[in-house]
């Protein structure tokens, strides 16, 4: 038989996603979008380094919309690879395997992630408030 | 039955000859940066919209400088870690997965380096 008549097996788009599952790929979408989000730290570093003029536009820039989305992105992205990381190392220690408590640790990362980024906003907004 | 040598047992490598380095390694790193990831947002937060002079006070400090520096370490160690592993998954042109790898490891020095270098520069601008 050649190699592409072999039977394959089901791929991704066959299974219905579940929370495991989906937390699973978001665990490493969000790894990736936080390394490229290195790239934001470096940049704030670096302004900061330069003088207050090139800090006063990573500033501005920051409260762009553009800037605005990229952060609530790597808050977000943060939160949830925080979250979700903590997950992993009680799997490391052979904690949480049963579904049951599975699903009930996914659905408290899903939850946790959400309410710490919009708690952190309001935070930074009052911050912001309080400085004007 | 026991299959390995005992030279091999001994080393306790494996067959992919690195053992659980990588795996231990990720694992440290993502340990160091709970405490450190919830410091440096704390730390971000409290200093939205402060002026320049607030971050260089800030920096100043040489715990700050020290904490900005770990995390920066343990960020970018973690994430090459990360990345190599997506890179192995998914990459199967054997070529182009060892120009990423390398690509991934190069670009996280540099920018690690980068990173306390400037924080250094502000801990030491007063």
């Amino acid at each position: 038989m050649a190699a592409q008549d072999r039977p394959l097996s089901p791929h991704l788009q066959i299974y219905k996603p579940q929370l495991t599952s989906v937390l699973s790929i978001t665990h490493r979408a969000t790894g990736i979008a936080l390394a490229v989000g290195t790239l934001l730290l470096v940049w704030w570093l670096w302004a900061a380094a330069m003088g207050p003029e090139a800090y006063a536009s990573a500033q501005a820039f920051c409260r762009h919309w553009i800037g605005h989305l990229l952060l609530l992105g790597w808050t977000f992205s943060l939160f949830f690879h925080l979250c979700n990381g903590i997950r992993h190392l009680f799997w490391d220690m052979g904690r949480g395997f049963d579904l049951k408590t599975a699903y009930a640790s996914g659905w408290t990362v899903a939850i946790a992630s959400v309410v710490l980024t919009l708690g952190s906003w309001i935070w930074a907004y009052a911050v912001l408030g309080a400085a004007r | 039955m026991m299959r390995r040598t005992q030279l091999g047992r001994v080393r306790g490598l494996g067959s992919a000859k690195s053992g659980t380095g990588h795996w231990w390694a990720q694992r440290l790193t993502a340990i160091a940066l709970i405490p450190l990831v919830i410091w440096f947002v704390v730390s971000v937060i409290v200093l939205t919209g402060a002026p320049h002079a607030a971050v260089v006070a800030w920096l100043g400090n040489p715990l700050t400088a020290t904490l900005m520096v770990l995390l920066i370490f343990a960020t970018f160690h973690h994430a090459q870690l990360g990345l190599q592993v997506v890179i192995e998954d998914y990459v199967h042109g054997e070529g182009t997965r060892l120009a990423l790898i390398v690509l991934v490891k190069f670009a996280a020095i540099l920018l690690g380096t980068g990173s306390v270098i400037a924080a250094l520069k502000l801990c030491f601008a007063r």
